[in-house]
């Protein structure tokens, strides 16, 4: 009896010294190096040091602009997805496939694919100069084109980490009881009635962890950004590792670290407040 | 492995002293193996290359024993404290040898005796010195930094301008012209995440206009020279941010002249010699500045055959070695040599603008930063913020450079790196003037 009820722990203990070993002693290593200094004692200079850099201030902008701006463009784009893939009957399946397909692709991948495009002697390039609508090469994305360069890096985001908001969307729509728009139905609601009365409240949970997941990975934001511009479009998970292996300063670059974690579980915070869930409306 | 080579070295001895007893003068088989210690070929092919080529026509027995910086500093302090010396002859780079000088044998008679023969760049031996009055290693191999340019950018040069004597002037000039005709920004600098851009701000700029790197940060010609670069920034691609290796956008013609490392453009001038030609970097009011990685040859005081070592650097630096090397390993030579035409010809054209550069007569050569440690990436970064400062975000140049000068003087402070050519030698930490 008891060896039967030790067992579920027995096996779920080697993934939790997995994520012990590999996330929370690395956490907890990063915390003492950003808040020590290098005579051993315990300060604030690792932040300083952050706080006075050239491009700090642009970083932190950066990255809150790119969060502020793709997560609800994503979130917009896979509620709009979600519904009309409700309303088809026929190769809903297929719709989804393919709609899906950019999450198999790693965001380097993704990034190469936008910069092929984009870059002076691109396919964007050279389609506007086939069909006259420009005399030669423009340049996208370059430290004198910051707007374009920042609408790059949304399009490349949106087109890449849509699909896994699409995924959870979906899957919470699914689970919507058909009854409630039957009878929405019979007292004469309109679409958007349905949608904004019935569809949005029982998704609420869905939408709170695609938010949760999204804003996360939106304030780790890395590679698609170097890739698309390099240290012109500096954000801090890119400056982080700038300090770690260009700078080789471990202090600054856990600071940063450090500063991600902040902002992210900020976010998640806020997002558990504001969409808060009843426990009734949980199927 | 150090045991491995005793017990040959041993066996070796045992072996000579049992056949050849009675035979009067063997240097040769007097002593082991010629012990020849480097940091640099440590590669496991280069290594190889230097054995098995390099090293074929050499007639007497030698060990090449490839070491990182740290244990190879360690065992020439260790060999010179006990007086138990093994090494014959040590193969670094010029930032390698300071820490361990007073272990090192002056070979002002060696680099006289060859000298007799062969031309060493003069710029090279003077840095053998190591700032002494005798010399410490002698010049081995070199690689470094240059331009290159698309000969469709040719016709744009301006008059009476030549290609290996450029000054900054004439490069803005030339930009200026090739801009106007093409319509596009075609000078290109290395100034991505991974380029090398500080090392040309490092190497080529600041004392080709200052005389100097550190002591001269904000000095009245750095302001100047500040402004000059500003003014040739507009004839920039403005994807030079983004560049990393120049040989891509020379490939892909987004650039036609352009600034690296050697390896770097290498690409270029390999796959299409006939489109690309290779030059000395510009001059500036203080000369022609550039930052050559120079190795060089050295030997321990109480070396076990001294002459020995001798003739080992008497071999490596003939030209013919020189050449061999150059094709093997990838590093220029460090005297005068005829390259044979059936170098690649991207080889040739970079040994030819390398040698051209370092033989200018107002060539100013500026070493690699030495001393900083860890500190090294955030030294660059100050040069690199300064270029963003002032060129790409068009600060102040006054307040840009008293802030960066700041941090620079800070950097010095804590790594207490003494100046390094061209600046003048200090007592101490290197001072921001």
């Amino acid at each position: 009896m008891t060896s039967e009820r030790a067992l579920p722990y027995l096996l779920l203990a080697p993934s939790l010294l997995f994520l012990a070993l590999l996330f929370l002693w690395p956490l907890g290593e990063a915390f003492l190096v950003a808040f020590s200094d290098p005579g051993g004692g315990w300060s604030l200079a690792n932040f300083r040091e952050m706080a006075d850099d050239l491009n700090f201030a642009d970083a932190l902008t950066n990255t809150l602009l790119l969060v502020v701006v793709v997560v609800p463009l994503q979130l917009a784009l896979a509620l709009g997805l979600g519904v009309l893939l409700g309303c088809i009957d026929r190769g809903r399946d297929t719709f989804l496939y393919i709609w899906t397909i950019p999450l198999g692709i790693s965001d380097l991948a993704a990034g190469i694919v936008w910069l092929a495009m984009l870059s002076e002697r691109g396919y964007l390039n050279s389609l506007l100069e086939a069909l006259g609508l420009v005399d030669g090469p423009v340049l996208w994305l370059s430290y004198e084109t910051p707007v374009a360069l920042f609408v790059a890096v949304v399009v490349a985001e949106v087109w890449r980490a849509t699909a896994i908001v699409l995924v959870i969307l979906v899957a919470g729509m699914q689970l919507v009881p058909k009854e409630y728009y039957e009878a929405a139905e019979v007292f004469g609601a309109s679409a958007f009635q349905r949608f904004r009365r019935i569809t949005l409240p029982l998704l609420k949970p869905s939408i709170q962890t695609a938010l949760i997941l999204r804003t996360i990975l939106a304030f780790e934001v890395f590679a698609v950004v170097v890739v698309l511009g390099g240290r012109d479009l500096p954000v801090l998970a890119g400056e982080a590792f700038a300090w770690q292996y260009d700078y080789q300063n471990a202090g600054v670059a856990s600071a940063y670290a450090v500063l991600i974690l902040t902002v992210s579980l900020a976010a998640t915070w806020l997002y558990l407040r504001l969409l808060r869930v009843r426990e009734e409306s949980l199927a | 492995m150090i045991s491995a080579q005793i017990l040959r070295r041993a066996g070796t001895a045992c072996l000579a002293a049992a056949t050849v007893v009675g035979m009067s003068v063997a240097p040769a088989l007097a002593g082991a193996d010629i012990l020849f210690m480097s940091t640099q070929l440590r590669p496991l092919e280069e290594a190889q290359k230097m054995r098995e080529v390099i090293l074929k026509d050499f007639p007497e027995a030698v060990e090449f024993v490839p070491e990182d910086t740290g244990p190879f500093l360690t065992r020439i302090k260790a060999e010179g404290e006990t007086g138990k010396v093994t090494v014959g002859v040590i193969g670094a780079l010029h930032g390698d040898l300071p820490p361990v000088i007073q272990y090192l044998d002056g070979l002002d008679d060696v680099m006289a005796k060859l000298s007799a023969d062969r031309k060493f760049i003069p710029a090279f031996a003077e840095l053998g010195k190591l700032g002494t009055d005798r010399q410490v290693y002698v010049p081995w191999m070199q690689a470094t930094y240059i331009m290159a340019a698309n000969r469709k950018a040719l016709e744009y040069l301006p008059e009476g301008a030549d290609l290996n004597r450029l000054t900054y002037d004439q490069l803005a000039a030339w930009a200026k012209a090739v801009t106007e005709a093409t319509g596009e920004r075609k000078l290109g600098f290395p100034a991505g995440p991974k380029g090398l851009m500080h090392r040309f701000l490092q190497g080529y700029l600041y004392p080709s206009y200052t005389g100097g790197v550190v002591r001269t940060f904000k000095s009245a010609e750095a302001r100047e020279m500040w402004a000059a670069f500003r003014d040739l920034w507009q004839y920039v691609n403005p994807r030079s941010t983004s560049y990393d290796f120049m040989q891509e956008p020379l490939l892909a013609g987004e650039v036609w002249i352009a600034f690296d490392h050697t390896a770097r453009l290498m690409n270029a001038l390999r796959d299409k010699p006939e489109e690309f030609v290779a030059f000395a970097a510009p001059a500036g009011p203080k000369g022609r500045g550039f930052m050559p990685v120079v190795a060089g040859l050295a030997v321990p005081k109480g070396t076990p055959d001294r002459e020995a070592s001798a003739r080992l650097i008497d071999y490596l630096t003939r030209p013919e070695t020189q050449v061999v090397t150059l094709r093997e390993v990838g590093f220029y030579p460090a005297v005068d040599a005829t390259l044979p035409e059936d170098l690649p010809a991207g080889i040739r054209l970079a040994a030819a603008a390398i040698g051209a550069q370092a033989g200018a007569p107002d060539a100013l050569p500026s070493l690699l930063p030495v001393g900083l440690g860890g500190k090294g990436g955030e030294f660059n970064k100050v040069y690199r913020d300064t270029l963003q400062r002032i060129v790409i975000r068009g600060e102040a140049i006054d307040e840009a450079l008293a802030v960066q000068a700041e941090r620079l003087a800070r950097i010095m402070q804590e790594t207490g790196a003494p100046c390094w050519a061209p600046d003048a030698p200090s007592e101490g930490a290197c001072p921001v003037e």
